[in-house]
């Protein structure tokens, strides 16, 4: 292998690094949001990504812009979902974390068996748009570029939101002390429902994207929960610093141990290293680190 | 009414023969019962796509033998398990179908993790089985027969014909279980047989998606050509993801299960066209025998019907072998349909002739190479009537019928 073509092979490799970074930012933040916000432990995350990623996939089939149905319609139609979730079960239960797993679980249950009636227990997918590009001798996806790209843009617009818009701010108060936030004129209830649409449009959104990559089952939720969940609790309290530092570690973990071994001691090791970080910092990375930020 | 004596004794006595009769044909089913006839195979979950297809042909199979007036006199009835790509509900399904419905044949199994489950059940319980998937060979046991080709039949004919296309650096992808093993093994033996060299091979459990770091070792590896052996629908997403990199342009991919879960129609012709497939059946196959049977099957399952698979001909043709050696037997005794079948039985299936080879229990078949051309597969050149080398070489049930194994061949 002359030098150039292992410069692009150490190219190749970092977009693939970067692309598992960004994925697992992506199926997570719906869940920080959810989880660090809200402290409630969403069992249904999975399928709120699975819900997306079939609302893409639908859409699409019926004429609908592959783009649109990705970036539109399924964080709509998750969101939506997200919001009468909230105002029919979640509500009831906040505080009660032991009971919110029990009542998110039986959700993830019931979503499973309601697709698997709807559409069947079968993988259904849709081609990755945009073909792929050549890196010197190699090539590579231009759409895993895009979940980069789309990934880091979302990242930036979360932080925005939380950061400089009175939504945020609310959101960010209700969360610190909801008795003070509602003495001040707002409405908890209005900005749980809120924060947990906007949550679950994240995971709608996270779904549709990673469809044209994986395909989509009704249990294909199972294969991203965990993960998520690791990423959450690695990141610690802060829903955006958490996420993405702990999204980062992982995912380069993960990608060059695969690389430099087999697909099954990729997913070993990952975990590995994360049974040390959660041993070593219990409350996370930004429990110990980058503590004042969001 | 008045009866005379003598003529009632002699009445009463016929009756008494006759429920006496009765009792002793009841111990083996009322003549009348229908015949069961077992189906294990995945109809939900990963391993769907190779299921439903072979449900549906063993349901037309037994359809068009009931019509036709049935087996020795009596009806044919399908009892059907799904085990939802779940190998516990294999154990639970073939122990039902043995003990509580003690069917005549079990067909059932598609991947070999399944089929290793269920075996010893059916050996157990005497219940006899018909494995008709495509498989990595060697499994030995007088009471199971197999009706899917080999790595003798496919990958020895496949491997020469693609490194003559493409070139002799291969790099294998495999599913990680004792098929994707064994298979691979087999590639390697052949591609070093014909003066080629096998550059890696990975291996991926069944519910890997991320393909990524793969495809990029791949490519330092720079391979001639790709050999799958993937199976299942999450690794549907490899092909997927091959193809958004642009590799498909650029790197040829021949592949021993490919288009058997009818992968060449889940994706698009784009992500797919040019691979090299190897198989027993092909639905475009030129025969009478062929023409007729894809007729009646669309007449059945509608003419939008996607593909009719090499492992739903495998199931076709499982259950015709077994439905003539029951005729020959004249029975549907477990060791008497055994015998039978090592006579042995031949037919001629829609693929060809298919004749069981007695020492191995697995077929003599005709076996096709073929492209995958815009969701069609393309016949390109035949191979007639190909002998189980590798199971043959050693297993010999004649010699040791109470072998009882899979033999993992020293590839």
């Amino acid at each position: 292998m002359s030098e150039g073509e292992s410069v692009d092979l150490v190219l190749v490799l970092a977009i693939q690094v970067l692309f598992a970074m960004a994925s697992l930012a992506l199926i997570s933040v719906g869940l920080a949001v959810i989880f660090g916000m809200m402290r409630v432990i969403n069992l249904a995350h999975g399928e709120f990504l699975m819900l997306g990623g079939y609302s893409a996939i639908v859409a699409n089939q019926h004429g609908v812009n592959l783009w649109i149905a990705m970036l539109v319609v399924a964080p709509l139609v998750v969101g939506a979902i997200g919001v009468v979730v909230e105002r029919t079960l979640i509500r009831f239960l906040y505080g009660r974390m032991i009971d919110t797993m029990l009542a998110t679980w039986g959700l993830s249950l019931f979503l499973i068996g309601l697709v698997t009636g709807i559409f069947g227990n079968t993988t259904v997918g849709i081609s990755a748009p945009l073909g792929g590009m050549a890196i010197g001798n190699y090539r590579t996806s231009i759409y895993g570029l895009v979940v980069i790209a789309i990934t880091a843009a979302l990242l930036v617009a979360i932080y925005l939101v939380l950061r400089y818009t009175r939504l945020g701010l609310f959101a960010r108060g209700t969360m610190q002390n909801p008795n003070m936030a509602a003495a001040l004129g707002l409405s908890p209830p209005k900005v749980y429902a809120v924060t947990f649409g906007i949550g679950a449009a994240l995971s709608g959104l996270a779904g549709a994207l990673i469809a044209p990559i994986s395909g989509v089952f009704p249990t294909i939720g199972i294969a991203y929960i965990a993960k998520a969940f690791i990423t959450v609790i690695g990141g610690g309290a802060a829903i955006l610093s958490g996420t993405i530092s702990a999204a980062a570690l992982f995912g380069a973990i993960q990608e060059v141990a695969t690389y430099f071994t087999t697909p099954v001691f990729g997913v070993v090791i990952t975990l590995a290293a994360a049974i040390v970080l959660i041993r070593l910092l219990p409350q996370g990375i930004t429990g110990r680190f980058l503590k004042r930020w969001l | 009414m008045k009866i005379a004596r003598r003529a009632l004794l002699k009445t009463s006595a016929a009756t008494a023969a006759a429920v006496s009769t009765g009792t002793m044909l009841s111990s083996r089913g009322y003549a009348a019962d229908p015949i069961k006839v077992a189906s294990i195979h995945d109809l939900s979950g990963g391993l769907d796509i190779y299921g439903k297809p072979m449900v549906d042909a063993l349901t037309l199979a037994i359809e068009e033998a009931n019509a036709a007036g049935g087996l020795l006199g009596r009806q044919l009835k399908l009892v059907s398990y799904d085990p939802q790509s779940n190998m516990q509900l294999y154990t639970q399904y073939a122990q039902d179908a043995a003990l509580k419905e003690k069917v005549a044949v079990v067909h059932g199994g598609i991947t070999s993790a399944s089929r290793e489950v269920i075996r010893p059940v059916l050996d157990r319980f005497k219940t006899l089985y018909f494995y008709n998937t495509q498989y990595e060979g060697g499994v030995c046991d007088r009471n199971q027969f197999d009706t899917g080709v080999t790595p003798a039949q496919t990958v020895q004919k496949l491997v020469p014909y693609s490194m003559k296309k493409w070139g002799k650096k291969v790099y294998i992808v495999a599913a990680d279980y004792n098929y994707g093993q064994i298979t691979s093994e087999w590639v390697k033996r052949y591609v070093k047989e014909n003066g080629g060299e096998t550059v890696a091979t990975e291996f991926f459990p069944l519910d890997v998606t991320n393909f990524g770091p793969s495809i990029a070792k791949i490519q330092a590896a720079s391979p001639d050509f790709v050999w799958s052996a993937l199976v299942g629908g999450a690794h549907i997403s490899f092909y997927r993801q091959w193809a958004a990199a642009g590799m498909n342009k650029k790197i040829p991919m021949a592949s021993t299960t490919f288009a058997v879960g009818n992968e060449h129609i889940v994706l698009s012709p784009e992500e797919c066209n040019g691979m090299l497939i190897c198989y027993n059946y092909f639905q475009d196959l030129k025969n009478p025998q062929n023409t007729a049977f894809v007729e009646r099957f669309h007449k059945r399952f509608g003419a939008n019907y996607p593909n009719i698979t090499e492992l739903a001909m495998g199931t076709w043709q499982g259950f015709q072998l077994w439905a003539a050696a029951v005729k020959k037997a004249n029975s549907v005794d477990r060791m008497k349909v055994i015998e039978a079948l090592e006579t042995p039985i031949s037919i001629d299936a829609p693929s060809g002739k298919v004749t069981i080879d007695a020492p191995t229990h697995h077929c003599i078949l005709d076996v096709h190479i073929a492209e995958v051309r815009d969701k069609k597969l393309n016949v390109l050149e035949d191979f007639s009537q190909q002998p189980p080398a590798d199971t043959a070489a050693v297993c010999n049930l004649k010699k040791n019928p109470n072998d009882n194994k899979q033999y993992v061949i020293k590839a």
